[in-house]
C-alpha cells in the first residue's frame, strides 16, 4: 500500500473512523505523521489555514469536560477551513435521556461530516461508529484509547529523536485507567519501540504485557536507558482505594525529579498528555527544564488532528 | 389426533435406546414405539435422515412476565421454547414483582394456562424480593407448585441465610438453583478480568467471583444435607469443584449454557453488547474445561439462560447495556455444533442433557419416549443449516452473539402433550 519515492509517500487511506492504534497498521500509522508533517507548517504560517474541508462540519460532542483536546480539535478544523461546532453533555438533548445512538443519529441528520466523541465509557465511538455514516474520531473514551493524543507523541517524539524504530520509551504512571497509555502502546510497539510500563503494582492491569510491554515497578528501572518518557496524569479525582500510597509518597517513589534525570540519557525527551500534577508525577523543574516537550506536544497536537480530520474526511469509502 | 412417525433415528437416554424405529402417538401419549409399526387411523411422519427425541427441557429461562412484557412474555418465549425444541421450559423468578408470594405465583400460572405453548414450571425466589435478607415461605411456595428456589440474577450473599435457605429446601425437598457470585469481587466489571478487559478498557469481573461462592455454596449445602444446582457454570475453577464435592458426596448438580462452550471473551472485543452476560465470557482454556467436564459427567445439563433485553436496553454503551443474550432458539444448534460435531459428547448423551437430566434434577416426569409417557417429543434434521437471521427470531428481543451465524440441526416438529405445536418448521400454536 505504501509506495515511498523521494520521500513522496503514496497511500489510500481508506477508514472513516479512527477509533483507536489497536485497529491501524503500521503503515497507516505512519501515514498519519507523515501527513501531518505538511500540516505543521501551515500553522507556523502567518495566515494558519487552508482550505482543506471547507464546505464540511465536524461537531465536536464532549460528554466529558475537556479543554484542551477539543479547543486542539476546533482549532485543527477551523485551519482546514472546517464548520464547527461543539455539543457539551451539558447542553444537550443527552441529559434528557436521549441514547447515544440517537444522539449520532441525529447528528447524522444534520449532515454532519465529522463527529469528534469524547466519552466516559470505553467503546463509546466504537458503538457509534456502526450506528452512523459519519467519520468518528475518538478524542478519548473510558480506559480505552486516546488516539490522537499517541499520536501527537509519537510526531514529537519522531521530530525531536528522528525516528521511533527502536527507542526505548517508558511510559510512567496510572497505567491501569490510562486510554493514552493503551494507545501509546499499540502505536509506539507497532512503529518498533521498546515499551516499558512503570507503576505501582496496584496500577498495573492484567494482562498487558500481553500488548507486548515490559512491566517494571520500579521507576529507576524504567529510567535506565530510556530515549523518552511519557509522564501519565495521576488523577487524583479518582478513588484509587486505600492500596494506594499517600501522594508525596508516590511523589517520592515514582515522581520525575532533576536528580532521577542526571542519571538519565542526556537527551531522554520527557512527556506528559497535561495537565501536569505538579510536585506528584514531576517536579516543576523537570516539567519546565530542558528535556520537557510537553508545550511543543500542545503544538503538535493541532498538526496531527488537522491530518486526522483530513484523512477520515477524504476516506475512500468501500461501497458506500 | 394420531401420529406415527416413521424411519427416524430414536433417542431416548433413560431406556439408553439409539435406532430406527417408529413411534406412535395417541391420546396425548406415547402409545407404541417399535419396529414397522401401523397402526390404523395415524397420520404418518416419514422421518427418515431426522431423529426423534423427547422434547427438550430448558431448567433456566427468564420469561419477564409479569412485570416486563416489552422483553418477553410466556406467549413469545414459549414460542420461542418450539424452535428450539423445548417442550418444558422453567421459569425464573426475578420478575417484576419476583415469584416470592403465593399470590404472585398463582397470577402467573394463570398467565401460563392462558398463554403457555409448551409446559412451563415455577421457580420460587429464596428471599422476598431476591434482596438476600428474609426468606421466603418455601413450603407455601412449593403448595402453588414450584419446583426450585432461587434468586437468579442475584446470590445470597448472607452465608447464614443461605445455610438457612439450603435447609428449608431441604425439609421441603426442593432443589436450590444457585446463581454463584461474590458481587464484591465482581466489583462492577462488566466483562471477564483479563488482557481482553485490560485492551478494552474495561471492568474485569474475575473468575474468583463465581468460584468462590460455588465453593462456599457447596460448603454449605453439604453441611445441610441439601440438594444445590450450580446455575451457569462459566469458569474452570468452578468445574473442577463441582467434580471434586460430586466425588464427596454431595448433592450438587450443574448446569452450563450454550454460549459458555461456543464463544470466548475475545467475542466482546467489539463492544457488541450481545456479548454481555453475567457470568462473563471466559477464555478458551474455561471452554475446554467446561466441555470436558460435560464430557465426564460433571456437568448434568445444558440450560438456556435465555435472558431476553430490548434493543434500546442493549444499543447503548457496553457499560450501560443490561447483562443477558437470549438462547431458547439456538441452544440445541450450538450444542450439536460445539459437542456432537466436535466428539465431545453422544447424540444420547447430549440429549440426556438437554431432556432427561434436567428434568430429574427439578423432579419433573419428562424427558423420556418410554411407552405411556405424555408425548412431549421433537423431530430433529441434524445436518439441516440455515442462517440465524432477526426476521426469524421468535422471542420479542433479538439480543443475541448468534445473529446471522450458519447454524446446523433444525427441529422440525414439536408435539407437546401429543399435539402437534411446530410442523416442518412452522407454529401450529
Amino acid at each position: 500500500m505504501t509506495n515511498q519515492k523521494n520521500g513522496e509517500k503514496k497511500f489510500a487511506w481508506a477508514k472513516k473512523d479512527l477509533l483507536g492504534l489497536e485497529y491501524l497498521s503500521k503503515e497507516e500509522i505512519e501515514f498519519i505523521l507523515y501527513t501531518a508533517e505538511g500540516f505543521k507548517e501551515v500553522t507556523t504560517r502567518q495566515i494558519k489555514k487552508v482550505p482543506a474541508l471547507r464546505g464540511k462540519t465536524v461537531m465536536n460532542l464532549f460528554y466529558e469536560p475537556s479543554t484542551r483536546t477539543r479547543t486542539s480539535f476546533e482549532l485543527a478544523a477551523k485551519r482546514l477551513s472546517a464548520d464547527v461546532i461543539n455539543i457539551s453533555t451539558e447542553s444537550s438533548s443527552v441529559r434528557k435521556g436521549e441514547t447515544l445512538i440517537d444522539t449520532g443519529k441525529n447528528i447524522e441528520a444534520l449532515k454532519i461530516d465529522v463527529i469528534v466523541v469524547r466519552h466516559n465509557c470505553s467503546g463509546a465511538p466504537n458503538i457509534l461508529a456502526r450506528a452512523v455514516r459519519s467519520s468518528i474520531v475518538n478524542a478519548g473514551d473510558g480506559w480505552h484509547e486516546h488516539p490522537t493524543q499517541a499520536l501527537l507523541d509519537m510526531f514529537t517524539l519522531k521530530s525531536k529523536l528522528g525516528k521511533i524504530d527502536g527507542l526505548n520509551v517508558s511510559i510512567i504512571g496510572d497505567i491501569a485507567h490510562s486510554r493514552v497509555c493503551r494507545s501509546n502502546i499499540w502505536g509506539l510497539t507497532k512503529l518498533g519501540a521498546k515499551v516499558t510500563v512503570c507503576a505501582p503494582k496496584i496500577l498495573i492491569p492484567d494482562g498487558i504485557e500481553k500488548m507486548g510491554v515490559r512491566i517494571t515497578n520500579d521507576l529507576d528501572d524504567a529510567l535506565k536507558g530510556a530515549d523518552a518518557i511519557n509522564v501519565l496524569r495521576m488523577q487524583l479525582e479518582r478513588d484509587l482505594g486505600d492500596a494506594f500510597p499517600s501522594r508525596l509518597e508516590y511523589f517520592k517513589q515514582y515522581g520525575i525529579t532533576s536528580e532521577r534525570l542526571e542519571k538519565c540519557k542526556k537527551d531522554i525527551v520527557v512527556m506528559h498528555p497535561g495537565p501536569i500534577n505538579r510536585g506528584i508525577e514531576m517536579s516543576s523543574e523537570v516539567a519546565d527544564g530542558p528535556n520537557s516537550v510537553i508545550l511543543e506536544q500542545v503544538t503538535n497536537g493541532i498538526a496531527v488532528r488537522m491530518a486526522v480530520l483530513y484523512l477520515v474526511t477524504h476516506a475512500k469509502r468501500e461501497a458506500a | 389426533m394420531k401420529y406415527i412417525i416413521k424411519n427416524a433415528r430414536v433417542i431416548d437416554p433413560p431406556q439408553k435406546l439409539d435406532g430406527i424405529l417408529d413411534v406412535a402417538i395417541s391420546d396425548g401419549k406415547i402409545s407404541d414405539i417399535g419396529k414397522s409399526l401401523n397402526p390404523a387411523g395415524h397420520e404418518t411422519i416419514d422421518a427418515k435422515g431426522r431423529i426423534v427425541s423427547p422434547g427438550l427441557v430448558d431448567m433456566h429461562a427468564h420469561l419477564r412476565e409479569p412485570g416486563r412484557e416489552d422483553k418477553e412474555t410466556v406467549d413469545t418465549g414459549t414460542r420461542a421454547a418450539i424452535v428450539g425444541g423445548f417442550t418444558s421450559i422453567t421459569a425464573m423468578p426475578n420478575t417484576e414483582p419476583a415469584m416470592d408470594d403465593p399470590e404472585t405465583i398463582r397470577l402467573l400460572k394463570e398467565i401460563i394456562i392462558r398463554d403457555a405453548k409448551v409446559n412451563v414450571s415455577i421457580v420460587g425466589a429464596i428471599t422476598h424480593g431476591r434482596a438476600g435478607k428474609k426468606l421466603t415461605d418455601f413450603k407455601s411456595l412449593k403448595e402453588e407448585g414450584v419446583i426450585a428456589v432461587s434468586d437468579d440474577g442475584s446470590s445470597v450473599d448472607d452465608p447464614a441465610l443461605m445455610l438457612k435457605a439450603l435447609e428449608e429446601a431441604k425439609s421441603q425437598s426442593l432443589v436450590l438453583i444457585d446463581h454463584s457470585e461474590d458481587t464484591a469481587l465482581s466489583s462492577c466489571g462488566v466483562i471477564n478480568k483479563g488482557f481482553i478487559a485490560t485492551k478494552m478498557g474495561l471492568r474485569g469481573i474475575p473468575k474468583e467471583s463465581e468460584y468462590m461462592r460455588v465453593k462456599r455454596d457447596l460448603g454449605l449445602a453439604k453441611k445441610a444435607s441439601a440438594k444445590i444446582h450450580i446455575a451457569h457454570v462459566s469458569c474452570k475453577e468452578s468445574v473442577d469443584l463441582i467434580r471434586k464435592a460430586k466425588k464427596a458426596g454431595i448433592g450438587v448438580s450443574a448446569e452450563t449454557c450454550p454460549h459458555y462452550i461456543s464463544l470466548t471473551e475475545e467475542c466482546c472485543a467489539t463492544y457488541d453488547t450481545n456479548t454481555k452476560m453475567n457470568p462473563p465470557l471466559r477464555t478458551g482454556e474455561d471452554v475446554d474445561a467446561i466441555k470436558e467436564g460435560l464430557r465426564d459427567g460433571t456437568i448434568d445439563a445444558i440450560a438456556t439462560d435465555h435472558a431476553p433485553h430490548t434493543d434500546s436496553e442493549k444499543d447503548v454503551e457496553f457499560d450501560f447495556a443490561p447483562f443477558g443474550i437470549i438462547g431458547l432458539e439456538t441452544a440445541l444448534s450450538i450444542a450439536v455444533m460445539e459437542l456432537i460435531d466436535k466428539k465431545i459428547l453422544t447424540w444420547n448423551e447430549l440429549i440426556a442433557k438437554m431432556s432427561w437430566n434436567p428434568a430429574n434434577i427439578l423432579g419433573l416426569d419428562k424427558g423420556s419416549l418410554r411407552k405411556g409417557a405424555m408425548a412431549d417429543l421433537v423431530i430433529i434434521d441434524p445436518d439441516k443449516e440455515y442462517l440465524y437471521s432477526k426476521d426469524k427470531i421468535e422471542s420479542k428481543s433479538k439480543n443475541t452473539p448468534f445473529l446471522n451465524w450458519r447454524l446446523k440441526a433444525k427441529v422440525t416438529h414439536v408435539f407437546v402433550s401429543g399435539n402437534c405445536v411446530m410442523k416442518e418448521g412452522s407454529i401450529l400454536a
